[in-house]
């Protein structure tokens, strides 16, 4: 292989992404082309979905898939090995159950799956393999139904078949927060369902009453018989749709509060009381279309509300995809493989190097570096010794260890961390909604005028007070007040789904209207949260690629983060490789002795003294060849391209900018000062950062806070609305209020903007509302309202709510 | 108009009967993912359901799509 090949080409990996390294050569045939793939284990998982006739795939993803670690890794060995764990019957209680003598069924949730096409992948994939039955899999909470012949083939090769083409499944157990989610959400499908079906009934006959009312010609038996009709189906609405807001109603009664649920459920049950009363009597006026419309549209909105609450929602087993599977158990001398669930206080695990740490533990033997990036979001890693703690979940990354086990499961660091989490969304101050403040207004006035203008008729004309006073609250029904809000929300929470930022709790857009602050956190957020090679500064005369292929030869042994920064010039490995711990490697390319890391151990190999250190900050790594020192390469952490004007443009929206970060190194403040940040608290734990918040909240600011790593979950439950990145671990973003699926910061500043603007529609949408209720009141309250105009006015009044709220799904237009 | 005495309650039957389809179809999970089957339309995976006979505009193309994952 010769060493100057299409050295600036920079093509990209056709499966993956990433930058094919300079005169590698995996290829693939993939729609009637030669696809370049940047390493074996892409090309393994191309071959594997070509052959298997299912390259549509690459014609329908979304985006490029997340490359998959443990390809990389190539420990295949290792993985089979641990794969068959879950063959065991002991194992597999948990999560598969029996549907037939041999047949099994198992629930999976499953890693790296971005769009449908992925989803489309795995089950046709899935459905090929010998014994399987039917497979389904969940693009929207990434799970897997799995249904197999025991006797044709084994759930392990099953799952090694998912990574073949570079998914990872994990065995799923429900917890019963989850358990109650699905049936909170077929509940309100079924109720959204029969509301539907009993609005278009009603409505149908209601239209046939107008038109007899009208025109005056209607017999009255018939009139009846259709009353009773809308009657019947009246009542599955009024009595099972209608549910969420009776209990709402009755929950806020009790705390004595007045929420729009109190005047919604009060409207639904007076009419629909009065109707069957009129009904059954023949008397009076029925509003059953009112009704069951005004139900359907409420429960539109909740349904959508609920969806996207929902969307984010894994919380529970966020915790399980960052444990291991399974665990070394050393017993005396010899190593047993066990699932980690197994693992008991004072066990001795052996951790081999690129593996996750099974459970807290100390060190009892080896010397390492592990990386802690899952919990601190920092990327290098930290040298761990004899009498060290370690943290299950954190990856060990140079030399085996033996660790004993201090905590597990529940007791464990992580778990610790989860509860401080569970306890700062306790604390956080509910957000009092506008829509709420107004309505409590507006329902005690509706309440109140009710009961004047029940009492007045009541002196004037007592046959009709009754029947007055329902239209009034008819009238004055809160239907547009109670639309209002949700449908604004609704859609602009759907405008920026499509512009990459995933909203999950209800409050998200009004707090960022109102915000004063943001916080970042440095690392992943601020900046990529990997190392890039910056500079080179060559020493000798060879040409920079070649120095950097011998540095990737070195480095390709490595499972150093810095390792992965010379992954793009790998073109092949150096010999008798040692891994210096803390220090560098040393290996022999092309039959000469290279060294390459920390300045000082490098320069040993060189007869003479160490080269000046260059001046510029940064990571310096030094290479040196026996004769002489060849390079130096500098190495960061990249800041965000966009992230610059993205802070400029969210300044002159009227927010400060703060930057917290657990790194105290100089770097936290280059990053600072480079991207003019209001405010910087560098060095600082997971629990100062909450605190830090917490003051910023009791001195009046609304901060909202923008992490990614384990160790900014406490200051985003802290934070009035938090934000994920894209990057963050699983744990973050269930626990954040928003997710930015785009991975791009500029897309803040639109949801600030989007936010500003659905503040604004709201008002206007209540102004509105409550301008109208105004106007029919008086005109209620005299008597003059017939009940189809009644229902007209209600149709109209929302409709133009609703259709002031589209607005916001338009484009935002291009002002920037 | 005594023909609605008939029609309305037959109305009401429908209505019902098509809520206990609903609920079933609830229950037995055909709503638990609303996303991905409305992009499963877009997948020509249903090659070997069209005739051979009906294959005609597109052979050429089928023809060289098969030799590329054959090999």
């Amino acid at each position: 292989m010769n060493s100057r090949v299409e050295t600036d080409s920079q093509a990209l990996c056709y499966h993956c992404g990433l930058v094919v390294p300079a005169g590698s050569h995996f290829v693939t045939r993939i729609d009637g082309k030669e696809r370049q793939m940047c390493c074996p284990g892409c090309l393994a998982v191309a071959q594997t979905i070509v052959d298997g006739g299912l390259d549509n795939f690459y014609r329908h993803r979304d985006n490029q898939n997340a490359k998959n670690e443990r390809v990389r890794n190539d420990n295949a060995g290792q993985r089979a090995l641990e794969l068959s764990l879950f063959d065991d019957p002991e194992v597999q209680q948990s999560f598969v159950h029996a549907t037939g003598d041999s047949t099994r069924e198992a629930l999976l949730v499953v890693e790296g799956i971005t769009c449908a096409a992925c989803v489309w992948l795995l089950e046709h994939h899935l459905k090929k393999q010998p014994g399987v039955t039917d497979a389904s899999v969940n693009l929207t909470t990434h799970r897997a139904r799995l249904n197999w012949d025991e006797n044709v083939t084994k759930l392990s090769a099953l799952l090694a078949e998912i990574d073949r083409i570079g998914y990872q499944a994990h065995p799923y157990q429900p917890n019963s927060e989850e358990k109650l989610l699905a049936q909170e959400r077929k509940r309100a499908i079924r109720r959204l369902g029969v509301a539907g079906v009993g609005t278009m009934q009603v409505m149908m006959l209601a239209a046939a009453l107008y038109a007899g009312d009208i025109s005056a010609s209607m017999e009255g038996r018939i009139v009846d018989f259709i009353r009773w009709a809308s009657f019947v189906l009246a009542t599955p609405v009024a009595l099972y749709s209608a549910r969420p807001f009776y209990d709402a109603a009755l929950r806020d009664l009790r705390t004595r509060q007045l929420s729009m649920d109190v005047p919604v459920s009060l409207a639904i049950v007076a009419a629909y009381c009065a109707s069957a009363w009129a009904t059954i009597t023949g008397s009076g006026e029925v509003y059953f279309d009112s009704v069951t419309m005004f139900t359907f549209f409420l429960l539109v909105g909740r349904f959508m509300e609920m969806q996207a609450r929902h969307r984010t929602g894994r919380a529970g087993n966020a915790l399980l995809n960052l444990l291991p599977n399974s665990a070394i158990r050393l017993v005396g001398n010899n190593e047993q493989l066990v699932s980690a669930t197994q693992l008991r206080q004072g066990d001795l695990v052996l951790v081999k190097p690129g593996h996750t740490i099974p459970a807290d533990g100390i060190v009892r033997k080896g010397q390492t570096s592990v990386d802690e990036s899952a919990l601190t979001g920092e990327y290098l890693p930290l040298s761990r010794g004899i009498g060290d703690a370690v943290v299950g979940g954190t990856q060990n990354i140079e030399h085996p260890i033996e660790i004993e086990v201090t905590e597990t499961g529940g007791e464990s660091r992580l778990s610790t961390i989860v509860r401080m989490l569970d306890r700062a969304q306790a604390e956080k101050p509910a957000v009092a909604r506008i829509a709420d403040r107004v309505s409590r207004y507006f329902v005690a006035a509706t309440l109140l005028t009710a009961t004047v203008v029940a009492s007045s008729w009541w002196f004037i004309d007592p046959a009709n007070a009754f029947w007055i006073t329902l239209s009034v609250l008819v009238v004055t029904c809160p239907c547009a007040l109670s639309l209002a809000t949700p449908t604004a929300l609704t859609t602009a929470t759907g405008t920026l789904r499509t512009r990459g930022v995933l909203i999950s709790r209800g409050h998200v857009l009004e707090s960022f209207a109102t915000a004063t602050h943001i916080v970042f956190d440095k690392t992943g957020t601020l900046t990529e949260g990997n190392l890039q090679i910056h500079e080179i500064k060559p020493l000798s005369e060879a040409p920079e690629q070649t120095l950097l292929n011998i540095a990737a030869a070195l480095e390709a042994e490595s499972e150093h983060p810095i390792a992965r920064a010379f992954i793009p010039f790998t073109l092949n490995r150096a010999q008798e490789v040692k891994n210096h711990l803390g220090q560098g490697l040393e290996g022999v390319y092309n039959g000469m002795r290279y060294r390459i890391g920390q300045p000082e151990f490098a320069a040993g190999l060189i007869p003479d003294s160490m080269p000046a250190l260059p001046s510029e900050d940064g990571l310096w790594l030094l290479l040196c060849s026996e004769q002489s020192a060849l390079c130096w390469f500098r190495l960061d952490d990249q800041i965000r391209p966009e992230a610059g004007s993205a802070i400029d443009t969210l300044r002159q929206l009227g927010l400060n900018s703060v930057m917290l970060t657990g790194d105290s190194s100089a770097s936290a403040e280059r990053v600072a000062s480079a991207l003019h940040i209001d405010k910087l608290y560098k060095g600082v734990s997971p629990e100062q950062k909450l605190q830090i918040l917490n003051r910023l909240a009791s001195e009046g600011a609304e901060v909202i806070m923008v992490g990614d790593g384990i160790n900014d979950i406490p200051a985003l439950a802290g934070a009035r609305v938090s934000v994920a990145m894209a990057g963050a671990t699983d744990l973050a973003k269930t626990n954040a209020d928003a997710v930015m699926i785009a991975n791009d910061l500029t897309r803040l500043v639109e949801a600030v903007r989007l936010a500003r603007m659905t503040r604004s529609i709201i008002r206007q949408n209540l102004t509105w509302a409550v301008l109208y209720n105004l106007l029919a009141l008086p005109l209620a309250a005299t008597g003059f309202i017939a009940p189809y105009m009644a229902a007209i006015g209600m149709s109209a009044s929302s409709l133009v709510v609703v259709g002031n709220a589209l607005r916001l799904s338009r484009r935002p237009k291009a002002k920037s | 108009m005594s023909i609605v005495y008939l029609l309305i309650p037959i109305a009401i039957i429908l209505a019902s009967i098509a809520i206990w389809a609903f609920f079933w179809s609830v229950n037995t999970g055909q709503y638990d993912d609303l996303e991905s089957p409305a992009h499963s339309i877009l997948y020509d995976d249903d090659e070997d359901l069209i005739p051979e006979d009906a294959k005609i505009d597109k052979k050429e193309q089928h023809n060289s799509d098969n030799d590329s994952t054959d090999a």
